[in-house]
């Protein structure tokens, strides 16, 4: 029984995953809000000075685990924060100088600190900085009569701690994160909600050190969350998909690492799925994706060039012309757009062709077109009765703008301007 | 200790002076641009560029990994700017994904390559840690030639430097070409970074690029003095931390010298003429004695 873990690959393969995901979610869950409230490198700042919290702990406790070393890492979190706010309020030290000094004497201190009292304790920067995920399963404790990996109290302690405390200050926190003025001024102690929550983004780091390692909890507190923004704009979402992707990285991390695949280092592993989400997320997220808002620009530009063939003829019509030639040049638009844009009117039934390059407006064409050149026409008008332009400059703003001036815009122009016959050049307004 | 120091302590105390002062010159400008952490950030990314270029070159070459830290360095610069223009993703969590992606991929190819024959005393561990006492000669040269290639690119574009240091917008509109005055500006701080690793490691290079020039800050208001200042605080920072650990054995010397520098930090915040915390408050305490403060009970 007591060795169970030891001895089998498959239970370590497990807690290692458990281990991960607990760390992970807890991380990720506080991280939406150091995200959204722009505080990310704080949480790299915290996660290197809770060190001299966590030498302090097991000087006076003399072990690695229990929540010795998570009260010494809370209350060197808030001197990390506390300090670097200090320092920019009272010195005025700009925030990432003040950030930067402070992290960095702190993590000195704490290796000073390691290295001259605790020599021969299985701490070492290297291991605070990566984890080591091999050795954290297999210093196993007996918790709640099951052999579990000593570092599982902690952590499940922590993601309680995480989880009640965005549940229960879920509206304060919501409010100050988006609007602080607005939370300070309905009544309620922004400083010490800040406070408490740099406590447990402390609390949590510490917790997840000895099989993450600072840097990796670094990319779990940010990057999870900064994928799920991506993907989300709200914020119950956001903090459910960072919860969801950093358990998935945690899993998908450890399989890959593992000695089937690529057999290398756990942490590190996690940490380049969780950038590998990002990047797809970066790529390919439904609203803020980079594609999808290449497509949106488009489809937006196919439109407009649609429209810009479809008033051209119109107005070669009216001119007492038949036909006009395939291009449209007036906004630059790339050929093969323009020739996308021909062939979209043409299966519509919108336009059809009349030899050569040619081309005439069908009936439907004609309707889609009097619409455009009365949104143009209008404009004009719209533009000379209140904004005193010479005549030769309305053009342009109107050819902008008749893309974006729907039937009811249309109508609230007309009724403005007494429905005109005409616009300011004398052509009737269809 | 007394008496003559051997070579090796007279090599480390040249070695991490030099570095000191020339981190501390050129994080001035870091610390102006306020990009204090993206310098951090650039350590870390210099990583997994180091461990690709051992990879491929396949035997330890300091100038190919310091190139391939250098590329590193550099497209960790192009993903934190790309991130903040053209996506939601603001600055500092671009920041905080680039240190903890790239260190983590770096961190793999490092677990890759001590498997590999050979792998493990490729010495790659020490570009995370620094390996300060164990300073080689090359290491130095290296150094030397940093300081002096920071000099130069700091002399010949002293104007436009401090232009972009001070006001992006205002050298846009004139005409200066500052975006690529601050790519040389950041270009110039992955280089130090990179000539730094080997010897002082990701951590040391984050703390000497910041506190010198943050100390400096509180010192003067012209850019000329603070350079001089921060190199100053970098020199002795570096020497007086190698200095104690070589009385003091077991404490390691990166965070001596980091604590070095802190300790010169704390003296300029409270002591420094006229930003400092001490000459804040009696000024603040003169100006009530020439005009009263308003009495609040009637």
């Amino acid at each position: 029984m007591t060795q169970a873990i030891v001895a089998s690959p498959a239970l370590q393969a497990l807690w290692s995953i458990i281990l991960g995901a607990i760390g992970g979610v807890a991380c990720a869950i506080l991280g939406c809000f150091l995200v959204l409230r722009r505080l990310s490198m704080l949480g790299d700042a915290i996660s290197h000075g809770v060190l001299p919290g966590i030498a302090v702990a097991v000087l006076l406790t003399g072990h690695l685990s229990g929540p010795g070393i998570i009260l010494g890492a809370m209350a060197f979190g808030v001197v990390t924060a506390l300090m670097s706010q200090l320092l920019t309020s009272v010195a005025r030290v700009t925030e990432d100088a003040s950030l930067g000094v402070v992290f960095t004497s702190l993590f000195a201190v704490g290796v000073v600190m390691i290295s001259v009292l605790l020599p021969h304790r299985d701490l070492d920067p290297g291991c605070v900085l990566f984890g080591d995920f091999t050795n954290a399963v297999l210093r196993t404790i007996t918790w709640a009569g099951l052999e579990v990996p000593r570092a599982v109290p902690n952590l499940v302690l922590t993601l309680g701690l995480t989880v009640g405390f965005v549940v229960l200050l879920w509206k304060e926190l919501k409010i100050s994160t988006f609007d602080a003025g607005l939370a300070a001024a309905l009544g309620f102690s922004v400083t010490l909600l800040h406070y408490l929550f740099v406590a447990l983004v402390a609390a949590c780091t510490v917790a997840a050190f000895e099989s993450l390692g600072s840097i990796l909890v670094l990319a779990m507190l940010v990057v999870p969350p900064a994928t799920a923004h991506l993907l989300t704009d709200r914020l119950a979402t956001m903090v459910a998909w960072a919860a969801a992707l950093a358990a998935s990285a945690a899993a998908l991390g450890y399989l890959l690492a593992s000695r089937w695949v690529f057999d290398c280092n756990v942490g590190g592993m996690i940490a380049t799925v969780a950038g590998g989400q990002f990047a797809l997320a970066l790529a390919a997220a439904p609203r803020h994706g980079l594609l999808a808002r290449q497509a949106r620009n488009w489809r937006l530009a196919l439109r407009m060039a649609r429209e810009e063939i479809l008033g051209s003829l119109y107005r070669a019509a009216e001119s007492g012309q038949a036909s006009a030639a395939v291009v449209v040049r007036s906004h630059s638009l790339p050929r093969w757009l323009v020739r996308l844009a021909h062939w979209q009117l043409r299966r519509r039934g919108a336009i059809e062709p009349r030899g050569g390059d040619q081309w005439r407006l069908t009936a439907v064409g004609r309707a889609e077109a009097e619409a455009l050149v009365r949104a143009h026409r209008l404009w004009e008008a719209f533009l000379e009765r209140h904004f005193d332009l010479p005549l030769d400059h309305l053009h342009a703003p109107a050819a902008a703008l008749e893309h974006f001036i729907g039937p009811q815009l249309q109508s609230e122009l007309a009724a403005e301007l007494q429905t005109p016959p005409v616009d300011p050049h004398g052509r009737r307004i269809p | 200790m007394n008496g003559v120091l051997d070579y090796n302590a007279r090599l480390v105390l040249a070695g991490v002076s030099l570095l000191g002062a020339s981190a501390g010159a050129i994080g001035c400008f870091a610390v102006l641009r306020r990009r204090a952490l993206t310098g951090d950030a650039l350590a870390h990314a210099a990583l997994p560029g180091l461990c690709l270029a051992f990879l491929l070159w396949g035997e330890r070459h300091l100038p190919v990994l310091l190139g391939g830290a250098a590329c590193s360095g550099v497209a960790g610069i192009g993903v934190i700017g790309g991130l903040r223009r053209y996506t939601r993703i603001k600055e500092d969590a671009a920041i905080a994904i680039v240190l903890s992606v790239f260190t983590g991929l770096g961190t793999v190819l490092l677990s890759l390559i001590r498997q590999r024959p050979g792998g493990s005393r490729a010495g790659l561990d020490s570009f995370i840690f620094g390996k300060t006492a164990g300073m080689t000669w090359e290491d130095l040269q290296w150094i030397a030639a940093l300081a002096g290639a920071t000099l130069l690119v700091v002399g010949l574009a002293y104007k436009e430097l401090k232009l972009v240091a001070f006001d992006p917008a205002f050298a846009r509109v004139q005409g200066w070409p500052a975006f690529t005055i601050d790519f040389v500006l950041m270009l110039l701080i992955v280089v130090a970074i990179v000539i730094g690793l080997p010897a002082a490691g990701v951590l040391l290079m984050a703390a000497l690029l910041v506190i010198p020039g943050a100390a400096a800050r509180f010192w003067t208001d012209r850019l000329d003095r603070m350079l001089l200042a921060a190199a100053l605080i970098g020199l002795v920072s570096g020497g007086v931390g190698a200095g104690l650990t070589i009385v003091w054995v077991k404490v390691p010397t990166g965070p001596a010298i980091i604590l070095t520098a802190a300790s010169i930090f704390l003296i300029s915040l409270l002591l420094a003429p006229r930003r400092g915390v001490v000459a804040q408050r009696l000024r603040r305490r003169c100006a009530w004695q020439i005009l009263p403060p308003p009495e609040c009970e009637p």
